[in-house]
C-alpha cells in the first residue's frame, strides 16, 4: 500500500544518475508518482524542443504516421491549440473531438466513444475530461497511450510540467526555491500537479487563500499553508496565481469578489516581499483585475507567456517519449 | 457441458441430521460439535450424545449432510438489502436477490422500499411477499417512513405492519425535516415498530462522491465530511430520546458516530444499530488508485481510525448487528466517471468471508461473535424469530467452511448485477450448504463436484 505521508525530504548532495530513456508508464495520468529522473527526462526532451521551436522550420519527423486523438469533454482553447500544435510539430496527424457536437449527447459512455475512435486505429488518446479519474479508466479499457489534459479537480499533469520547466529554467533548478501558490486551491488541478512535482524536485511549497478553498488535510501533500498572503510570499522565488472562476462566489464559498482580490489579489505591493529575482506564474485565462492585476501580468517579473511556449515544447516531449522516444529516431 | 446450479426451489420441508459439524448457536449459547437434527423441516434437537459415527455419515444418503470439519449455524439474517423490485429488475429481483442471499449463507433478508414505486402502501407489501413466496430465502419487506420516500407524509404505518412490514426507513434518502422524523418516531412507537434511519445532512453531503479527506484531496473529488453523517446521528438519537421510539440506524461510517451511539445506549436511548462489512474492511484512500466505482457508495468508506472505531463498535455491542446494504446496479451505469456512477455495492454473497477475514482472522472477534452479529443479533433488532436454532424454529442453517479460501470476480456473482469491490481478492471462509425449512436450497458442493 501507499504510504500517507510522504517521508521527510533529506537533504544531502545526490550523485547523479544517468538519465533513463524512456517514462516508465506507458500514459502520463498524474505527476502524483512521477520520479525526480523522469521529470528531469521531460524537461530535457523539452529543451531539445524548444531549439526546435527556435528554428525557422519548425517540425520535426518523430511522430510521422502517428494518429494522435485530442478528447476534449470541457471547452479548452489554449490546451487543445497547445497540444494540437505540439502534435503538427512533430509531424503526427491530429484529429480533434469535442464532446457538445458528438456522440455523448446520444448518451454514449466515454468508454464506449474511445473504444470506436481507437477501432479506426488512432495511436495516441490526449483527454481533457470534467470528472476526476476519467483517462484512468480509459487508460485500463484501451490499449494506446492515454495522456491527461485535465481531470476534473485532479490533476492537469502537462500544465504542472511546463510550470516546473519555467521555473527550472529561470533559476536553473528547482530544488530549494520558495514557490507560493495563490488561490482556489480546492478545485485547481493545477494547483495539484504542481505540488506533486514540486515535492518530487524538492522545493519548499507555500499555500494561501480562502481557508474555504483549501483541500481538506492539504497539509499532508508535502505543504504549509498560510492565510496572510504577505507572510507566504515572504522570501519567495515564485507566485503562482490560480484563476479564481467567478461561480465560487455563486455557490457561496466566498463572500465576495471584491473582498477576494483584497486579500489575495495580486499586486506589485504584494510582490514587495517576494525574492528579489521573483517570478510570477498564471496558467491562464486570467481574470485581470480580480486575483492578478495588469501591472504585475504585464510586469517585468512576469513569465506568463514563456509559460505558453514551453507548454508547446513539454507536450512535444510528452508525446515523443510516449511514442517510443528516441526508439523511434531522434528529434 | 453446463455447470449444475448449486442452488434448489424452496420446495417443503427437509427431514436430515447435519451430522459432525462444530454447531454455533449465539441465541443458546451452545458452541461445540453436535450433530443438528432437523425434522419436517423444524429444529428437533441439537444432539450431543448420540451422534451419528463416521461411518454413519459416511454412508448416510439423502437423509445426512456432513459437516465434519465446518461450522454449523443459524441461517443468516441481513436487516438491510436492496432487491430493486419493483421498478429496476435488470438490476436485481426478489428472486435473484434471493439466490445471492442464500450463496452467502443468509436465509432471511429485509428489503429496503426504495423501489419504484416505494414500498409505501398495502398493495407494494403484499407485492413483494408474493414475490418473496418463490423466493429462494424469506424476503421480508421493510416500508416507507413517508410517501413516496419524499419525507413530508408520513405512511400508513399501522396497515403497512398489518400487511407484513417489518420496519419502517427511508433509506437512500434521509428525512430531511426535523419535525417529520419526529412525528414518524412518535407514530412508529405506538405499533412497537422500529425507524431505521439513513443518516446524511443532504446540504453538507451534496455533491461528494467519497469520503472528504487527503484522499478526496488527492483523488480531486468533492467528498461528504464525515459530520452530514454525525448531525444526523445526534439529531435522530435526541429524537427518539424524547420520542422514547426505537431507532435503527443504518450503516454507521464514522467513528463519532459509534462513540454517539454508545454514549445514547449508556443513557438508555431505545437505539440499535448496525455497520457493513465495506466499512470495516476498506478505507478511502482505496479511490485515488484505480477510481473504482465499485468503491462509491454512500455512506462513503472512510478512513483506517474510522474503521477500527466501527470494530470497537462491534467488540463492546454498541454496534448490534452486521447488515450488507447490498446494491445492486447495472453494469452501465457502474461504468460512468466516479463523479457520475451511483452508490452502491453488493455485499450479501461476500459477508461471510470479508468478516471472517477482517475480524476473526485478526482477532478482533470470535467466531461466535461474528455469527451472533449475524444471525442472533439482527434479528433481535426487528424482533424477528429466525437467527436460532431453538427446537421447533423453522430449520434455516448456513454450514460454511471458516479455513476454506475463496475469491470472486465480476461475472461469478449470484446477484444479477456484478459491483462488488470485494472481487479479484483473496479472502478465507466459504459458504457450503444453505438451509431453508431444513431443505438444502444452496450447495456448493453440488455445483463444483
Amino acid at each position: 500500500m501507499k504510504k500517507l505521508i510522504p517521508e521527510a525530504r533529506v537533504s544531502r548532495p545526490r550523485p547523479k544518475p544517468p538519465l533513463p530513456t524512456r517514462l516508465s508508464s506507458r500514459h502520463l495520468l498524474g505527476l502524483e508518482g512521477t520520479s525526480r529522473a523522469e521529470l528531469e527526462l521531460i524537461f530535457e526532451t523539452a529543451e531539445t524542443m524548444l531549439g526546435v521551436l527556435d528554428r525557422p522550420i519548425k517540425k520535426v519527423p518523430p511522430l510521422r504516421g502517428l494518429t494522435v486523438v485530442n478528447l476534449f469533454y470541457e471547452a479548452s482553447t489554449r490546451t487543445r491549440f497547445s497540444f494540437e500544435l505540439a502534435e503538427k510539430r512533430l509531424s503526427a496527424d491530429t484529429v480533434n473531438f469535442s464532446a457538445s457536437g458528438s456522440s455523448v449527447s446520444k448518451g454514449e459512455s466515454l468508454v464506449d466513444t474511445v473504444k470506436n475512435i481507437e477501432a479506426m486505429k488512432i495511436d495516441m488518446v490526449v483527454i481533457r475530461h470534467p470528472s476526476a479519474g476519467a483517462p484512468h479508466k480509459l487508460a485500463r479499457e484501451i490499449d494506446s497511450p492515454v495522456i491527461n489534459a485535465g481531470d476534473g479537480q485532479h490533476e492537469h499533469p502537462t500544465q504542472g510540467l511546463l510550470d516546473l520547466l519555467t521555473i527550472r529554467r529561470t533559476f536553473g533548478r528547482i530544488e530549494g526555491l520558495v514557490v507560493t501558490i495563490v488561490g482556489d486551491v480546492l478545485h485547481s488541478r493545477v494547483a495539484r500537479s504542481n505540488i506533486w512535482g514540486l515535492v518530487t524536485l524538492g522545493a519548499e511549497i507555500r499555500l494561501c487563500g480562502p481557508s474555504t478553498l483549501m483541500p481538506v488535510e492539504v497539509e499532508r501533500m508535502g505543504v504549509k499553508v498560510y492565510s496572510e498572503l504577505d507572510e507566504a510570499l515572504e522570501g519567495a522565488h515564485v507566485v503562482n496565481v490560480l484563476r479564481l472562476q467567478r461561480e465560487r462566489q455563486q455557490s457561496g464559498l466566498l463572500p465576495s469578489i471584491r473582498e477576494y482580490s483584497r486579500l489575495w489579489g495580486i499586486t506589485p505591493e504584494r510582490l514587495a516581499h517576494m525574492h528579489p529575482n521573483h517570478i510570477v506564474m498564471h496558467p491562464g485565462p486570467m481574470n485581470r483585475g480580480v486575483e492578478i492585476v495588469p501591472e504585475v501580468a504585464d510586469g517585468p517579473h512576469s513569465v506568463i507567456l514563456p509559460q505558453v511556449t514551453h507548454g508547446v515544447a513539454v507536450r512535444m516531449a510528452v508525446l515523443y517519449l510516449l511514442a517510443g522516444g528516441s526508439e523511434r529516431g531522434a528529434a | 457441458m453446463a455447470r449444475p446450479s448449486p442452488f434448489s426451489p424452496r420446495r417443503g420441508t427437509g427431514t436430515l441430521v447435519i451430522a459432525g459439524g462444530r454447531l454455533i448457536d449465539p441465541a443458546s449459547g451452545f458452541d461445540g460439535e453436535a450433530d443438528l437434527r432437523i425434522s419436517k423441516g423444524r429444529i428437533e434437537k441439537i444432539e450431543t450424545a448420540n451422534r451419528l459415527s463416521a461411518r454413519d455419515i459416511e454412508r448416510g444418503g439423502g437423509q445426512v449432510l456432513d459437516a465434519r470439519g465446518k461450522v454449523v449455524s443459524p441461517g443468516f439474517v441481513d436487516l438491510h438489502v436492496h432487491f430493486r423490485e419493483p421498478g429496476r429488475e435488470d438490476e436485481e429481483t426478489v428472486l435473484s436477490g434471493s439466490q445471492a442471499a442464500v450463496a452467502g449463507g443468509f436465509t432471511t433478508v429485509c428489503c429496503m422500499p426504495n423501489t419504484e414505486p416505494a414500498i409505501d402502501r398495502q398493495e407494494v407489501v403484499q407485492f413483494i411477499l408474493h414475490q418473496a413466496e418463490s423466493a429462494y430465502c424469506r424476503v421480508l419487506p421493510i416500508a416507507a417512513i413517508t410517501r413516496d420516500r419524499k419525507g413530508d407524509i408520513l405512511t400508513e404505518m399501522g396497515e403497512l405492519k398489518r400487511a407484513g412490514a417489518v420496519a419502517f426507513s427511508d433509506d437512500g434518502s434521509p428525512v430531511e425535516q426535523a419535525a417529520t422524523m419526529r412525528r414518524a418516531l412518535q407514530y412508529a412507537r405506538q405499533f412497537g415498530m422500529p425507524v431505521a434511519a439513513h443518516c446524511e445532512e443532504m446540504s453538507l453531503s451534496a455533491g461528494g462522491s467519497m469520503h472528504e479527506g487527503y484522499a478526496s484531496t488527492r483523488a480531486g473529488l468533492r467528498g461528504i465530511p464525515s459530520l452530514a453523517e454525525e448531525l444526523m446521528v445526534a439529531r435522530d438519537i435526541e429524537l427518539a430520546a424524547e420520542c422514547g421510539a426505537h431507532l435503527h440506524l443504518c450503516h454507521l461510517s464514522t467513528a463519532r458516530s459509534v462513540s454517539l451511539v454508545r454514549e445514547a445506549k449508556k443513557r438508555g436511548v431505545k437505539v440499535t444499530a448496525e455497520a457493513t462489512p465495506h466499512h470495516f474492511s476498506l478505507t478511502d484512500d482505496l479511490v485515488p488508485e484505480r477510481y473504482d466505482t465499485s468503491l462509491k457508495v454512500n455512506p462513503p468508506v472512510r478512513t483506517a481510525s474510522d474503521v477500527k472505531a466501527i470494530i470497537k463498535g462491534l467488540q463492546d455491542g454498541t454496534i448490534d448487528c452486521i447488515a450488507t446494504d447490498h446494491a445492486p446496479h447495472a453494469r452501465e451505469e457502474k461504468e460512468l466517471e466516479f463523479d457520475q456512477a451511483p452508490f452502491g455495492l453488493i455485499g450479501l454473497e461476500t459477508a461471510l468471508c470479508v468478516s471472517i477475514t477482517s475480524l476473526v482472522r485478526p482477532g478482533k472477534l470470535s467466531l461466535p461473535e461474528l455469527v451472533a452479529l449475524l444471525c442472533s443479533r439482527p434479528a433481535g433488532v426487528f424482533g424477528l424469530t429466525a437467527g436460532r436454532l431453538s427446537p421447533g424454529a423453522p430449520a434455516d442453517v448456513c454450514v460454511f467452511d471458516p479455513e476454506l479460501p475463496v475469491q470472486f470476480q465480476a461475472g461469478s456473482f449470484h446477484s444479477k448485477s456484478q459491483n462488488s469491490p470485494f472481487a479479484d481478492r483473496p479472502w478465507v471462509g466459504t459458504v457450503v450448504q444453505t438451509l431453508v425449512d431444513g431443505h438444502i436450497v444452496y450447495d456448493r458442493v453440488a455445483a463444483t463436484g
